[in-house]
């Protein structure tokens, strides 16, 4: 036997490894962060040019009456916090995303695909690790909100923790799903306008659905049918110390079947790899 | 498997592997072996189909046809054993720039469930094999392309692979960094006992003691001992016998077609 015969010889894992493989991810994705400010300030600037900006401008024009989980008339600012919390995340999930599709055009994913470890596991450690970001982002979003007065109970900033865990793991396995179908970067624009925008617009976030249903029953079930609807709800209501369950049970739902499609997108016998038609290098 | 066997075992073994991209044939019954403690150079101009094989050998794509297996374990039924004896170099840049040498390796070394405290030793053995010590610190983007490649290679040798493969390790490099590059992983191969397999389409990277895959087309042409592949060839060295070998191959695809 020569030297390298002392080679690692286990292939089987032992929990503490598949540990230790998802702290190395989750470290990458928080080096990187923290490497690239640029993306957490326009992360961060994004909601808040829609609060200081497009809610100021708003909340003479709609009125929103009360509704759960609020007890009292809110300002229109309060009532759209949740929504941006909720872009936020969308936004960081299909980053992500984009990031997956320029990892594979360089070699960031020919890294992270070469690990022994199975596949499955290292998405969602890749998930995990992003909706983590997402989390940091959103919180220090609240907190910029707090001094514009956007104040929930003090221990709803806690119950909203599970809530952003859920809504970033269901975002983000989208936009793996997405990433997986996108064959180059240049694609990605348009699946920016045709996702994040209409998921956005078509939700929750910005008016109370009672609203839409006045103007259009149509695009009321529409937004109801939208997952996002669901991940605004679920962290508006957790905010507040509620939990909305239907929303839950959608996220959930959704979520589960998001990842599902990813790690099947990425099987290398099933799914998009195996159907490329152009070599990868 | 016997312990005598172990001994015997290929590092890897291509059998009769095919693949296609839509009509388009990239590998047509690909067959060769890296034994251990060889140095294998597989030689192919740009789109013979090595990155295709590349991919097929890391997994990123299915194995529709033929078989790979890393020390005997088969690739598609357990990845697990295959990948974890097998240190890869892409072609592509495949560190990040932004953190410094050592947050990459310990990043490597996580994805192969090696903690941090083993991988602390690891990580000090490679980077002085590759003489990077003193750069451990420092971003990966302020080092020079031959630097890159070579903590690329000490991040393939991270977890004590037993087969490495490279894709064309040396482009970009002058010919002082190509020269350092290619005499350090025959080093690997001849004193450590690793497996190379070495992808380029540099004639002149193959040395008298290598053994030469000759890829065109996705067809293997020849394969063996230099020696062995320049005299069945006909040819005065190995250029030559490339030449003539490619040179027949398309002569005999252009009567075929007429």
């Amino acid at each position: 036997m020569t030297v390298a015969g002392e080679a690692i010889d286990r292939h089987s894992f032992s929990l503490t490894q598949y540990f230790v493989c998802l702290k190395g991810i989750v470290w990458r994705e928080a080096l990187r962060f923290i490497h690239q400010r640029e993306r957490f300030v326009s992360a961060l600037v994004r909601p808040l040019v829609w609060l200081f900006i497009f809610a100021a401008g708003f909340r003479q024009v709609l009125g929103v009456s009360i509704i759960p989980p609020y007890e009292t008339y809110i300002l229109y600012e309060v009532y759209i916090a949740p929504g941006l919390i909720a872009m936020i995340q969308l936004f960081n999930g299909m980053q992500s995303s984009l990031t997956m599709v320029y990892d594979r055009e360089t070699g960031g994913m020919r890294t992270l695909l070469v690990s022994p470890f199975p596949r499955w596991w290292l998405l969602l450690s890749k998930l995990l690790a992003g909706t983590l970001v997402s989390i940091l982002q959103a919180y220090a979003f609240l907190l910029i909100a707090w001094f514009w007065d956007i104040e929930a109970p003090p221990l709803g900033y806690l119950t909203l923790l599970p809530a952003l865990l859920l809504s970033g793991l269901m975002l983000g396995a989208l936009g793996m799903l997405i990433s997986s179908l996108i064959k180059q970067l240049e694609n990605f624009a348009g699946v920016m306008n045709f996702v994040i925008f209409p998921m956005f617009f078509a939700s929750s976030a910005l008016y109370p659905l009672w609203r839409i249903k006045e103007s259009s029953p149509l695009l009321y079930y529409v937004c109801e049918l939208n997952p996002f609807t669901h991940a605004t709800e679920l962290i508006r209501f957790a905010l507040y110390e509620q939990v909305s369950w239907v929303s839950l049970g959608v996220v959930l739902g959704c979520t589960l079947a998001f990842l599902f499609g990813a790690i099947v997108a990425y099987d290398p016998a099933r799914g998009f790899l195996a159907r490329r038609n152009t070599p990868a290098g | 498997m016997k312990p005598s066997d172990v001994a015997h075992t290929a590092a890897l073994e291509i059998d009769h592997v095919s693949h296609r991209y839509g009509a388009r044939l990239a590998l047509n019954d690909v067959s060769f072996t890296v034994r251990q403690s060889s140095f294998t150079v597989l030689l192919g101009l740009n789109g013979a189909g090595k990155s295709t094989l590349f991919s097929l050998i890391t997994r990123l794509y299915a194995i529709r046809s033929g078989q790979i297996r890393i020390f005997g374990h088969d690739v598609a039924n357990e990845p697990g054993a295959a990948l974890s004896k097998l240190g890869v170099v892409f072609q592509s840049r495949a560190l990040d720039t932004d953190i410094s040498v050592r947050q990459n390796l310990m990043y490597h070394a996580a994805l192969h469930g090696i903690a941090s405290k083993r991988a602390n030793e690891l990580i000090a053995e490679v980077l002085d094999r590759v003489a990077m010590t003193d750069r451990s610190l420092d971003r990966v983007g302020n080092l020079s392309i031959g630097q890159m490649r070579r903590i690329e290679i000490a991040r393939a040798l991270l977890h004590r692979p037993r087969l490495l493969v490279l894709d064309e390790p040396t482009v970009g490099l002058d010919i002082k960094a190509r020269a350092d590059i290619l005499d350090h992983v025959r080093g690997l191969s001849t004193v450590e006992g690793i497996g190379v397999l070495w992808a380029t389409h540099l004639i002149d990277e193959a040395g008298a003691g290598d053994n030469v895959v000759v890829l065109h087309k996705g067809r293997v042409l020849a394969r063996g001992g230099l020696g062995e592949v320049v005299g069945q060839s006909g040819g005065a060295d190995l250029r030559d016998a490339f030449n003539r070998l490619t040179g027949a191959a398309d002569q005999d695809e252009l009567e075929s077609a007429r």
